[in-house]
Order: structure tokens, then C-alpha cells, then sequence
């Protein structure tokens, strides 16, 4: 079967399998290795892509689901310059391996889409559904504190890191 | 991991969907995917015939009416947690859409769908036990009305013929001296993921004393159920901390609790009073 949608703000039409995956469309047909495999069970969130502007599981959804729709990817996040929350994982050190970070990523803009003053305890639980193996997730609540603070236009927090 | 093939189709209106079903006994209803997805892959279930309901439009609305709201079968799990008319009127199923996965899962999953799964340690199923809803079923047939009680029947095993299409949940809305609640603790700890046991509870309280009551229990057995007891014991009582200790200590009685990877009998039969303690008090405030 054919799908059509938007991804990235492109057209694209490809031949998928009634049971190919989204994520596998994205990272196989279109070659938008961005987004992460991780557990493929629906709990680690690497896979996380936004459809019609809602952060959502690619690899627990059917590419033929997603006909008509506009995806998102971390590809296309950045509009020019860097999105926020992109360079605040980058100014706080929001990651280590960098496996989970598309998915936290998408997850986190979403969240700030919806609310740019969140407080820690709702940044917390909003990455609930995205697991990092290595960070101890820390420095990616700050990232995504530093991306709200731009977000709202206010001069993000100093790093709580010593400089020796 | 793929699912095995299967035939795909995602009709455009909800009698082209029933007709789908009554042509192919082999068929299988999906809305959001969560549980549907995630089991093919695993292949521990392979429909040779996915029967997408989620392009149909009118499906997705919450309405007030009058006595009752009526949740629509493509109401997403962040939609019914959000919702101030679920909120207000039915806030044990506002809090266990809320705690339902995680906020991936939410914007996805369907209320609908996750009590048409009747996953053991699912969270909203409870909470339509405790709050005496009923399920809107369709097929070429007609419509039938199920009540929550008679609704889930196992593991994973609910009242709904195969060719049915669960339409609509209709909620009691909660009136004067009326509260509800629900609470877990999840797999995760905290309230994180599926219920490890988890209570929904629903309360009426006139003059200053409690006169009808309904618990229900979510994780300690082979699917979500009323623990008829607690209510019994709560009835006549006037509702006060003493009460809900003395009437919680009932949550186990005629509930077939089962050991599973998350706990022994006897732990889950003490969550259980636990849960049912808590969430009779936020019932009750
Ligand atoms: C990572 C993860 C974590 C989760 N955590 C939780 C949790 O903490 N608590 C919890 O309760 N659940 C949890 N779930 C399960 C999930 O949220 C729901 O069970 C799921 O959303 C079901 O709804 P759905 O719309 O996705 O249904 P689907 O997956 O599409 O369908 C599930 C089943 O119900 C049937 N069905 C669905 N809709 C209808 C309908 N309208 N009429 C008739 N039959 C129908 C399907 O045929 C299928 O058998 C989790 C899932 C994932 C992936
Ligand atoms: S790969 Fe999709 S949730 Fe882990
Ligand atoms: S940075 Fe390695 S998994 Fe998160």
C-alpha cells in the first residue's frame, strides 16, 4: 500500500506494508535516521516524533495510520537556528551517549509547546515516558529548564555545575 | 519487531466500520494502537484484519447530558484527563486517565480502548466500575448498553461481541454530597505505569451520612472488580477517618486476589486495603 503525508514540511509518498511502523518509514524509506529505536515495546520513547503536532511512539504506530498527516522529526525541529530546547541540551549537557535524545527532544518541545513554565516535578513526570541509561536525567530537566526560560523570553538559570 | 501481515482498512464512517467487522469474523477493532501494537508485534495475537477506527470523524467528543457525560470512542486518554466537565463530574476517571502510561501513551490511547482491552492492572477500568458507567456497543445489529458491572469478564476478556464496536462511555455525572477518586501505586513506583493495585472509589453522602458507596480494585486479581464489601461497610457509617480505616479493612473480601510478578497474595491483599483507605478519603473531601 501507499501512504502520503508531510514530514518535515515535505510531501512524501512511499510504499509501505500494512504493518510497517512509522518509525520505519521514517528511518528506512526516508532515511531519517534521527529518530531512535530503542525497546520497540512502546516504553523507552527514543522513537518519540510528533504527528499533527502531538508527541507520539513511532514504533507503536502504523505508518498507514499517519496518511494525511504532518510529522515532525528531530530533523526538522531546528528552523535556521538551533529549536531551544536543542541548544538547551546542548548548553547544559543535557546528554552523554546521545541515544535517547531525539526522543527527549521531542518530547520536551511538545511539553513546552504546551506549557513554556513548567515547574521540575512537571518536567519530571512529562519525560516520564523517555528513558536515558546514562544521565541519570538531571541535566536534561535543567536542558529543558533552560529551553522554557528562552522560551519564555527570560535569561535562562546559571548551570549548577563547578568550573575548576 | 513487525507484527505478522495482516489486511489493513481504515473506513471513513462508523457503518462502513461495522460492516467491515460483520464481513470478516477474523477482523479486529483498533483506536489509538497502544495495546493492539505493541501485542502483534510481540505476536502474541495476529489479526488477519485490522479494522482502523481512527479516522472516523464525531467520534471524539466529550458531551454533557444532562444526568450523564458521554466520553466518545476516539476521546484520548490526555483529553479525558483534561477535561473540566471530567474533572468536575467524574474525578476518579479524569485521575486514572491521568495516570494511564505515560504522556506519549496519553496522546495516543483511547479511554474507549483501554477499557475495551481490560488489561488487569489497567487504570480507567476501575474507575468506570466504581462509578457505574455504561458501555454504548454497536454492530450492523444494533446498539446495546452494557453496564460497567457486567462488562469485564477476564484477562483481557471483556463483554464485547467481535463484530461490536465500542461507541460511547456513559458516565453518571456526580451530583450534590457526590465525590469520587482513584488511586495506585504503579510498576514504576510512585504512580508510574500500570497498577501494581490500584482503587477507585465513589461516594454519596446526605445528612451527614454515607448512603450508598462503590469501590473497585485495579491489579490484585484477573481483571477489574467491585469490592462489594467496602461499600456494605461504609453504608450507614458517617463517612469519618474511623470509618473508611474500618470499612477498607473489607477490600479483599470476596475478591480473588493472584499472585503475580509484582507481588504475592498477601502483599497485594494489603495494598489493596491500603488503596481502597486512600482513595475512599479523597472520595470523601
Ligand atoms: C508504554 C505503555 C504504557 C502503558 N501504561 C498503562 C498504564 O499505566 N495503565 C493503563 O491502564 N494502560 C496502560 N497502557 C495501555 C494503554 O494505554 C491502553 O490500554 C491503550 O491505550 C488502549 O487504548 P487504545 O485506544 O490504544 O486501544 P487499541 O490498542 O487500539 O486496542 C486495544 C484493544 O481494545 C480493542 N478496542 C479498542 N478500541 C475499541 C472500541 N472502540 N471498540 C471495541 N474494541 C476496541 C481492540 O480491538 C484491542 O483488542 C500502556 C501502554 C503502553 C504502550
Ligand atoms: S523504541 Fe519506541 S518506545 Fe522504545
Ligand atoms: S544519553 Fe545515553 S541514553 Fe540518554
Amino acid at each position: 500500500m501507499e501512504v502520503s503525508l508531510t514530514v518535515n514540511g515535505q510531501a512524501v509518498t512511499s510504499e509501505v506494508e500494512a504493518r510497517t511502523l512509522l518509525v520505519h518509514l521514517l528511518r528506512e524509506n526516508l532515511g531519517l535516521t534521527g529518530t531512535h529505536v530503542g525497546c520497540e515495546t512502546g516504553y523507552c520513547g527514543a522513537c518519540t516524533v510528533h504527528v499533527d503536532g502531538t508527541p507520539v511512539k513511532s514504533c507503536t504506530m502504523l505508518a498507514a495510520q499517519v496518511e494525511g498527516a504532518e510529522v515532525t522529526t528531530v530533523e526538522g525541529l531546528a528552523n535556521g537556528e538551533l529549536h531551544p530546547v536543542q541548544e538547551g541540551f546542548w548548553e547544559r549537557h543535557g546528554l552523554q551517549c546521545g541515544y535517547c535524545t531525539p526522543g527527549m527532544i521531542m518530547t520536551a518541545a511538545g511539553m513546552l509547546a504546551d506549557n513554556d513554565n513548567p515547574s521540575e516535578d512537571e518536567i519530571r513526570h512529562g519525560i516520564e515516558g523517555n528513558l536515558c541509561r546514562c544521565t541519570g536525567y538531571h541535566n536534561i530537566v535543567r536542558a529543558i529548564e533552560y529551553a522554557a526560560a528562552k522560551m519564555r523570553g527570560d535569561e535562562p538559570a546559571a548551570p549548577d555545575w563547578e568550573v575548576v | 519487531m513487525y507484527p505478522r501481515q495482516f489486511e489493513y482498512s481504515a473506513p471513513a464512517s462508523l457503518d462502513e466500520a461495522l460492516a467491515a467487522l460483520a464481513n470478516n469474523p477474523a477482523a479486529k477493532v483498533m483506536s489509538g494502537g497502544m495495546s493492539l501494537i505493541p501485542m502483534m508485534k510481540l505476536r502474541l495475537f495476529s489479526p488477519a484484519v485490522v479494522v482502523d477506527i481512527g479516522k472516523i470523524g464525531g467520534l471524539d467528543s466529550i458531551e454533557d447530558r444532562g444526568d450523564h457525560l458521554a466520553i466518545g470512542a476516539l476521546v484520548r486518554h490526555v483529553a479525558t484527563a483534561n477535561s473540566p466537565l471530567v474533572q468536575q463530574y467524574a474525578a476518579a476517571l479524569a485521575k486514572a486517565a491521568s495516570l494511564t502510561g505515560d504522556p506519549q501513551v496519553r496522546n495516543q490511547g483511547t479511554t474507549c480502548g483501554a477499557i475495551a482491552h481490560a488489561d488487569l492492572a489497567a487504570d480507567q477500568t476501575a474507575a468506570v466500575l466504581a462509578l457505574g458507567a455504561t458501555m454504548v456497543a454497536k454492530s450492523t445489529g444494533g446498539t446495546r448498553e452494557i453496564a460497567a458491572a457486567d462488562f469485564f469478564v477476564d484477562t483481557l476478556t471483556c463483554a464485547l461481541q467481535p463484530d461490536e464496536i465500542l461507541v460511547e462511555l456513559l458516565v453518571p455525572k456526580a451530583g450534590a454530597g457526590e465525590g469520587s477518586a482513584y488511586t495506585k501505586l504503579g510498576r514504576r513506583g510512585g504512580e508510574s505505569d500500570y497498577a501494581v493495585a490500584g482503587a477507585a472509589a465513589w461516594v454519596r453522602k446526605t445528612n451527614g451520612s454515607v448512603d450508598a458507596a462503590r469501590v473497585a480494585l485495579t491489579g490484585v486479581g484477573s481483571k477489574a472488580v467491585l469490592a462489594a464489601a467496602v461499600g456494605d461497610a461504609l453504608v450507614g457509617s458517617d463517612g469519618s477517618a474511623t470509618a473508611i480505616e474500618a470499612a477498607s479493612a473489607h477490600a479483599a473480601e470476596g475478591v480473588n486476589v493472584l499472585e503475580d510478578l509484582h507481588g504475592s497474595v498477601e502483599y497485594k491483599t494489603h495494598l489493596a486495603k491500603v488503596y481502597v483507605q486512600r482513595a475512599l478519603t479523597a472520595a470523601l473531601t
